[in-house]
């Protein structure tokens, strides 16, 4: 569903959001998974900004209230593979 | 499910993938950023313009969060095309039709419910001015020590204005509130992407709203507000945090039991007790946590910049902003040597107990060297800057003096 919501945007809108399609997440596995979850929502600058100083916890905390808080519709295997692609790639480390 | 709107808005990243980015960036390369912020803001940060806008310090495009960059604060007013931007939910309304905007002014709390207009208000109410400081509850988040998460804003996400409008109060004279109201909620056109997202929806107290303060402005600095900061019509809220100052108001409502949403009862909350606060949300309180209300006692270095280079023997001026709640700012203080010694800087023109207050000092270095210079400012309740952080989970009321470094040769 989020891919094909994805789709339609780029198409109708891919000149316009030129400047948000600049910020592009690190490779790794995963970030798929969270490009298509997190972006419904928000832009990808805040799991940037954010960064690297959230140890596996914190982000399971922050994965955890955009489910509960704000009623993101992200499974618990999916929520496992954004909080793991987090860790691994914006984390503290720890 | 998602709105059209966000639909659009969103999703074009999800297919642009991108390549990795792991050179680190610091201060040096984006000199608009202060030290002391985490990694990940120079590495993403960027000077973009929305429309309306000057460039500004991009922290998120969706929802847009922008930063004033330290060199626009040249006086005791920002300018609005400078004026920082802050919105929690993506779902944004473009092309607004003033002509046709209506305020709901009513609830459970009012036995009369009105619709005004814009008109309306500008033609059947007093028209006031007040210049006061909005300031962010998170305002240099992104210095807490340890970092927290949310936006991490730097310095530039204050600013002060001439807001004009119609006092709150008056307006709520017309709908006959109940002698039970406990607090009045509001509420802007702004929303959430997703239908399970709480809508970003504020109450302030009673007294607060009857407050001769309190209005409801339709225009900023001598214009129409921007888009940006709340067009057409915002609440303002002078003295306290820019988390009241609904933008694109267009419901009020009162309200006889304690407002219970996400916005209130889980957001915006500072360890009760912490910090030094005259007001607080009675109704709001518990024995842990309480609303953030009051902006606590501030100041900013806006000149020269970190890292400046001046000579020996000659005057290097020092020109800040200060302010705070709205008891007015008493004194400023300069360190040169990193805290261990201050000394008094000249205040400026009074502009009004809640706006920015300007002051300067002449730093005449005697000799090569590098160093460490600092503003603390105490407002009329004695109430100054502490030197250590109040943690707190949210990052909030951070006004720990910010030294900056100044060589001379």
């Amino acid at each position: 569903m989020w891919r094909i919501f994805a789709a339609a945007a780029f198409l109708v809108f891919g000149a316009g959001a030129q400047a948000e399609e600049d910020v592009a997440l690190k490779a790794g596995a995963g970030r798929d998974v969270v490009e298509n979850y997190c972006n419904a929502c928000h832009s990808l600058d805040y799991p940037r900004i954010n960064a690297p100083f959230l140890d596996r916890q914190s982000w399971e905390t922050e994965v955890k209230k955009m489910i509960t808080a704000y009623g993101a519709p992200i499974t618990p295997a999916d929520a496992k593979i954004i909080v793991d692609y987090l860790t691994a790639n914006y984390g503290s480390g720890r | 499910m998602i709105s059209r709107r966000a639909m659009l808005a969103g999703g074009a990243l999800a297919l642009a993938g991108g390549g990795p980015l792991t050179r680190a960036v610091g201060a040096a390369e984006k000199p608009f950023l202060p030290p002391g912020l985490p990694q990940g803001v120079y590495d993403t940060a960027t000077l973009e313009a929305l429309p309306g806008k000057k460039p500004l310090i991009k922290l998120s495009y969706r929802p847009p969060n922008y930063e004033t960059p330290l060199s626009h604060f040249t006086s005791e007013f920002t300018p609005n095309e400078s004026f920082f931007v802050r919105y929690h939910l993506a779902g944004i309304p473009d092309d607004i039709d003033a002509q046709r905007w209506m305020l709901k002014v009513g609830g459970e709390g009012a036995g009369k419910q009105l619709e005004l207009s814009l008109p309306d208000l500008q033609s059947n109410f007093e028209a006031v001015e007040i210049a006061a400081v909005c300031q962010c509850s998170g305002n240099r988040r992104g210095f807490s020590d340890p970092h927290v998460a949310g936006v991490e804003w730097g310095l530039g996400a204050v600013g002060n204005a001439v807001w004009k409008g119609v006092r709150l109060k008056d307006v709520l004279s017309r709908v006959k509130l109940r002698s039970d109201v406990v607090e009045i909620v509001v509420n802007g056109a702004d929303g959430p992407v997703l239908d399970g997202t709480p809508d970003f929806v504020k109450s302030i107290p009673l007294g607060k709203a009857l407050n001769d303060n309190t209005l409801i402005a339709y225009a900023m600095n001598g214009a129409p507000l921007p888009h940006y900061n709340g067009f057409p019509l915002r609440l303002i809220v002078p003295g306290w945090t820019a988390t009241y100052w609904m933008k694109h108001l267009d419901t009020i409502e009162a309200v006889t039991k304690p407002f219970a949403g996400y916005w209130m009862k889980s957001a915006y909350r500072i360890p009760t007790g912490k910090f030094a606060i005259t007001e607080h949300f009675a109704s709001q309180m518990t024995a842990t946590n309480e609303p953030i209300t009051e902006i606590v006692v501030s100041s900013m270095i806006t000149a020269p910049h970190d890292g400046h280079t001046t000579r020996a023997k000659e005057t290097a001026e020092i020109r800040g902003l200060a302010w705070d709640g709205g008891y007015g700012i008493r004194r400023v203080d300069i360190s040169t040597d990193g805290g261990k010694t201050w000394r008094g800087a000249e205040l400026e023109r009074d502009v009004g107990r809640f706006a920015f207050r300007s002051f300067r000092f002449g730093f005449v270095p005697r000799r090569a060297g590098t160093y460490q210079v600092m503003a603390k400012a105490t407002n009329a309740l004695d109430q100054t800057q502490g030197d250590n952080l109040i943690f707190n989970p949210a990052g909030y009321n951070n006004n720990v003096p910010r030294p900056l470094t100044i060589t001379v040769v």
